[in-house]
């Protein structure tokens, strides 16, 4: 195998506190991301991802630990003899100069020739589909064409890493779904390895190759979209990435790759698929996702089937909302636990009748491999 | 009920016209008008239009006058701009509470009037003052200088006079550069120095050019400074008006004078403001 595009090993950045103390920034991440790789940093804004991004960039250096960039140790390299280019959350783009300007910087330092220049320059603004905007200053565009600008700047390097820090974030909701399915197209056709930083799961799902979750300086998990989604390896990174329900309790018996949990003051006990090592009278939350568990009206007709016997239980619904392609349901276990049900609406009715109401008394089906038994954290 | 347009946009704008017509347009025209009169002879007007006075000025004295206050004036705003360029560079660049209290610091001469802080700078620049007690004291001079009442000590006194202006606005320019632009310049490969050439220096231009405005006008005009500092040696055309209209009593000399400062003056800055692009998107 090749070298990584980029390593971080053990890295750590503490920042001094204003009131005299320190900040852990990123407590010591490790992670290799591979060449060509579309690989998102994802967590809530203060979770350690922009400053890993602007480490790597060179404009912050680690506390400890090292960073690589295509096998080289960076250490103290300043940003302006790294293979690796930004593209910033504000663009950045230089008020003073031409869009060709902006995008001829960076190979004006390179001291490259006039002609070359004028070639990439070209090129890379046919790539972001601006060439008849080259003569025009940044303010006179809009701002998913400011964006590509940057982009633009800092692909025309052809950077071993492009280093992207919430790029799309400025942008209204539906240019943002374009430009994600561009930027994603862009990636694949240039071949470069992109580092996203972004506190978007949608987006980080929709574009990423892989995705590293990071709450708190640390990274909790690194995989694929599936995987994060999927089975998530912690309660933040279930809770953080789509929606879910969570059930607390203690793990009374393994079976398995199965974990049987009593949930707290509910009286019943939940089949669910256990997530790394649990032992006996561990405390657990089990993660459910809406769409993954539905309301049955008749449990009795599933007697026999393999699962049946378990995992159903009974419930109220208190609220519904139809959405067009489902119906989110809110129903109550036991006294007061909560839990949001979205049930596709795969068949065309019309009759509300057919319709879940407030005060349905009905029973909840939870399929035991959809039932996420977590570590508590 | 329908307005006229233009009606209420004069009535929104009549405040301003009257400031204007009141402060400004009046007292500029009356001067215009004495400088087509005449002298009496107990220092009175005369109220004879002629074209004798601006006659009187091509004469070559007033002209190198003239020349001389051009050239104090350009030199004052080239020295306010190499000393208060890395001042401005430097207070834009420190933490925003050490920030305000630099800026605070450089307004506080204000507090003190003008003439007062002059003759500090003459007990400082005179052949017993402190400079030359320091620099006796210190071995690095044996003759004590001889830097007050000469060209030198005006100049001084100018650019300490100006320099406010010039920082000030400078800072202004410099402050709103953001940090991700130099980041951005240094990720594309710009070294510290490149990035200040080409992304520093160019942004900073606005101010430069509005301090040179603030600085270059009032410096033509200036005569305390040359009275206090220059001796008699030293006249410039603020000294040459002061003295038409107090010490000569000669008026319409003194009006014609300052029209032709005031052209003068006008002329330099359009042509200034327009080859430094003054207006354009320079300014956003």
């Amino acid at each position: 195998m090749s070298l990584p595009a980029v390593e971080l090993r053990d890295v750590v950045k503490v920042f001094p506190n204003p009131d005299g103390g320190v900040v852990n920034a990123v407590n010591h991440v490790s992670l290799q991301i591979q060449n060509g790789e579309f690989f998102s940093l994802l967590g809530p804004s203060g979770c350690g991802k922009t400053t890993s991004l602007r480490m790597i960039a060179g404009f912050e250096w680690p506390t400890s630990g090292e960073i690589l960039i295509k096998g080289e140790v960076m250490g103290h390299t300043p940003p302006f003899h790294r293979p690796a280019n930004t593209v910033f959350q504000s663009y950045a783009l230089f008020q003073h100069m031409t869009i060709a300007q902006n995008v001829a910087f960076g190979l004006e330092m390179e001291h490259l020739p006039k002609s070359e220049i004028e070639l990439r320059v070209e090129q890379a603004l046919a790539m972001v589909q601006l060439t008849m905007m080259d003569l025009r200053k940044p303010k006179q565009l809009s701002g998913g064409q400011q964006q590509r600008v940057a982009l633009a700047r800092a692909l025309v390097k052809r950077p071993a890493v492009l280093l992207l820090d919430e790029p799309l974030g400025a942008l209204d909701l539906k240019l943002r779904k374009e430009m994600q399915l561009e930027l994603k197209a862009l990636q694949e056709q240039v071949g470069i390895t992109f580092v996203y930083v972004t506190h978007d799961q949608g987006e980080a799902l929709t574009m990423s190759d892989r995705i590293a979750v990071m709450n708190r300086g640390q990274i909790l998990q690194i995989g694929s979209p599936v995987e994060i989604y999927e089975r998530p390896n912690c309660r933040f990174v279930a809770d953080f990435i789509g929606e879910t329900n969570f059930l607390a309790g203690m793990v009374i018996g393994l079976d398995g790759e199965h974990a049987v949990v009593q949930p707290d003051g509910l009286g019943i006990t939940v089949l669910g698929l256990a997530q790394g090592d649990l032992k006996p009278g561990q405390r657990v939350v089990i993660s459910a996702r809406p769409e993954k568990i539905r309301l049955e009206q008749a449990p009795e007709l599933k007697v026999g089937d393999a699962h049946s016997h378990k995992n159903i239980f009974p419930v109220r619904v208190i609220n519904t909302a139809y959405v067009g392609s489902d119906t989110r349901i809110i129903a109550i276990l036991g006294l007061e636990h909560r839990l949001i049900i979205w049930e596709q609406n795969n068949k065309s009715i019309l009759d509300p009748t057919e319709f879940y109401a407030q005060g349905d008394e009905t029973f909840l089906y939870i399929p035991p491999e959809n039932a996420l038994v977590l570590a508590e954290d | 009920m329908r307005q006229d347009p233009r009606a209420q946009g004069l009535t929104l704008i009549s405040p301003t016209l009257f400031y204007l017509g009141v402060f400004m347009l009046f007292p500029l025209l009356l001067v215009v008008a004495l400088s087509f009169m005449t002298r009496g002879p107990y220092g009175n007007v005369v109220y004879r239009i002629n074209l004798d006075n601006y006659a009187r000025l091509i004469d070559p004295l007033y002209l190198r006058i003239l020349l001389y206050s051009l050239r104090v004036a350009f030199a004052t705003t080239v020295f306010t701009i190499v000393i208060g360029f890395p001042l401005a560079y430097y207070i834009a660049r420190v933490p925003v509470r050490q920030r305000n209290l630099l800026l605070f610091l450089i307004l506080v001469p204000f507090w003190t009037n003008f003439i007062i802080r002059i003759y500090a700078w003459i007990m400082i620049l005179r052949t017993e003052g402190l400079l030359n007690t320091l620099l006796l004291n210190l071995g690095i001079i044996q003759v004590p200088l001889d830097i007050l009442y000469s060209p030198t000590a005006v100049l001084i006194g100018m650019v300490y006079e100006f320099l406010p202006f010039m920082v000030l606005p400078l800072y202004t320019s410099l402050e709103k550069i953001e940090m991700a632009q130099l980041e951005a310049a240094a990720d594309l490969g710009a070294p510290p120095w490149r990035a200040f050439l080409r992304i520093t220096l160019p942004l900073s231009v606005p101010g430069m050019i509005a301090g040179s405005i603030l600085v270059f006008i009032p410096a033509m005009g200036m005569f305390v400074v040359p009275d206090l500092m220059g001796g008699a040696k030293t006249v410039l055309v603020g000294n040459l008006i002061r003295n038409q209209f107090l010490t000569a009593r000669d008026w319409p000399f003194g009006a014609a004078a300052s029209m032709l400062l005031l052209t003068l003056t006008l002329v330099v800055t359009l042509v200034y403001t327009r080859r430094a692009g003054f207006g354009e998107e320079l300014l956003v």
